[in-house]
């Protein structure tokens, strides 16, 4: 088992996670499966939280058997289906649990997903809900001031989009995440490097790398379909004209290896850029395909360190 | 696409500009007469009643107001973040598209793209960078200017003093 995030970013290696959603249903044969693809090949894997506003089993759950596994965690929790008290109780159970790394965000709005119908919670938002854990970790308290039993060990992430509206504005709300406490950061897909340099430039002005490790999002566009849900379909993203010229230039039977390509590309430039400290590879569905992007990256596999517990830390 | 019937906040574009906001800021801060008539007004219910009717019709016709109570127009360039569906009061979400319109409702501009435009109009950036703390859900339907002048509110926490303050260089 890899020592994690924790044990990558403290040994100033180029971190790397990968995305792996839990699956849709009481099994775990596909989910292992696809945790044996990545295993070796990664620090941490991110369990995400009802991806997409879609129900799938709970982050706690995916986190617990990607453990199992001898993969190293990182729980989303969102605050669109969690009130503060049950974002508050799932993160004491990830600490109970010796979950590593948790991750808070504000979610997908229900809209996009598989039941529109349903009420969103938003009672805080990203920022709050990385104070409240900071909180409960550094000062052993819940949002109510009440103390804990044990103080709860994970590492705490966010996420950014760099590219998003308001350009001025971005770079800003990621060091309001870090001065309420988040240690690791991951960002939507990246496709352009020059705009993230320029991001990252503003993040170094700001003195957020230091306190703050981050991890650029990147991940192979598969087919003209994809391209075109990433377009239209998932809030968030914008996918230059170069790189969709770029796919839509090539012969239909070569589109994926020329998104695996692209991918590759992005991957080699980003340890040159000052600031960041690895990388974030989402390929939903196809982590069979991540060992090849990473090795051909030249990144990974990464270096296997002893294993570290990381429950509770007592007080 | 979306009809009226939608109750989700949605995205308000305030009708006057920042500018009569902050103007209307200096008119509105807590003062020794302002918390006299706050006092006052929290003793006799009818005239918190009036009181509280008149702040709602103002505000909601020129920042879609929603009472949350605890007001953040005077630190979001006088756009109210609670018209985010997601009541985001920190700044937005990643889900602003590329031309600054909101995810849940495509044809309206994200409150804090314009939340941040009128800010930086009228130099007010640096109040985006305070930390709100999560709502008190007890205030909504109270008047926000009476939970001012008597204080009764968690003003946004500077984060400077955060962000240069030792986190701790990751990892801890
Ligand atoms: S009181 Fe709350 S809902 Fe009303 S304008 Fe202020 S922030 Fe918006």
């Amino acid at each position: 088992m890899s020592g994690g995030l924790r044990a990558a970013l403290a040994a100033g290696r180029f971190a790397l996670t990968a995305e792996l959603g839990p699956p849709r249903g009481a099994d775990t044969e596909d989910f292992l499966h696809r945790a044996r693809l990545l295993s070796g090949w990664v620090d941490a894997v991110n369990i995400t939280d009802n991806q997409g506003a879609r129900v799938r089993m709970s982050s706690l759950g995916g986190a617990v058997i990607a453990g199992r596994a001898g993969l190293s965690p990182v729980m989303q929790l969102t605050c669109r289906d969690r009130n503060r008290m049950a974002l508050q109780s799932d993160l004491l159970a990830a600490g109970a649990l010796g979950v590593p790394q948790v991750l808070l965000l504000t979610g997908d709005h229900p809209r996009f997903g598989d039941h529109p119908e349903s009420r969103p919670v938003f009672d805080v938002d990203a920022v709050q809900a990385i104070g409240i854990a900071r909180a409960m970790r550094d000062d052993g308290v819940l949002l109510s001031g009440e103390p804990l039993s044990a103080n709860p060990g994970w590492l705490i992430g966010a996420v950014e989009n760099p590219f998003a509206p308001p350009a001025g504005f971005r770079a800003r709300r990621l060091a309001k995440k870090v001065a309420a406490g988040a240690e690791f950061v991951q960002t939507q897909y990246v496709f352009d490097v020059e705009p993230l340099r320029r991001w990252m430039a503003e993040l170094v002005d700001l003195g957020v790398p230091p306190r703050c490790a981050v991890l650029p999002g990147v991940g192979p566009i598969r087919s003209l379909r994809m391209l075109e849900f990433l377009r239209t379909g998932v809030p968030g993203i914008s996918v230059p004209p170069a790189v969709e010229k770029r796919l839509r230039g090539v012969l239909p039977g070569r589109v994926a290896e020329e998104g695996i390509r692209l991918c590759v590309e992005t991957l080699q430039q980003l340890p040159d850029i000052p600031g960041v400290s690895g990388a974030h590879v989402m390929a939903f569905g196809f982590e069979r395909g991540v060992p090849e992007i990473l090795d051909r990256a030249g990144l990974g596999p990464v270096p296997c360190e002893p294993d570290r517990p990381v429950v509770v830390s007592g007080r | 696409m979306e009809t009226e019937r939608f109750s989700w906040p949605r995205p308000f574009r305030p009708r006057i500009p920042g500018s009569g906001g902050y103007r209307s800021n200096r008119l509105l801060r807590r003062n020794a007469v302002w918390a006299r008539l706050g006092a006052l007004l929290e003793r006799t219910p009818w005239g918190y009643r009036l009181f509280t009717a008149t702040e709602r019709v103002t505000k909601e016709q020129l920042f879609g107001c929603r009472m949350c109570g605890q007001c953040a127009l005077p630190t979001t360039g006088y756009t109210c973040p609670m018209t985010c569906p997601k009541e985001l009061r920190n700044g937005p979400c990643g889900g602003v598209s590329p031309t600054g319109m909101c995810e849940v409702h495509p044809s309206l501009r994200c409150v804090w793209v314009q939340a941040y435009e009128r800010a930086e109009a009228n130099g007010h950036t640096g109040d985006l960078d305070l930390l709100h703390h999560p709502a008190d859900h007890r205030e909504w339907g109270r008047s926000a200017w009476v939970n001012h002048w008597q204080g009764h509110e968690t003003p946004p926490a500077d984060p400077g003093p955060l962000l240069h303050r030792q986190l701790g260089v990751t990892p801890r």
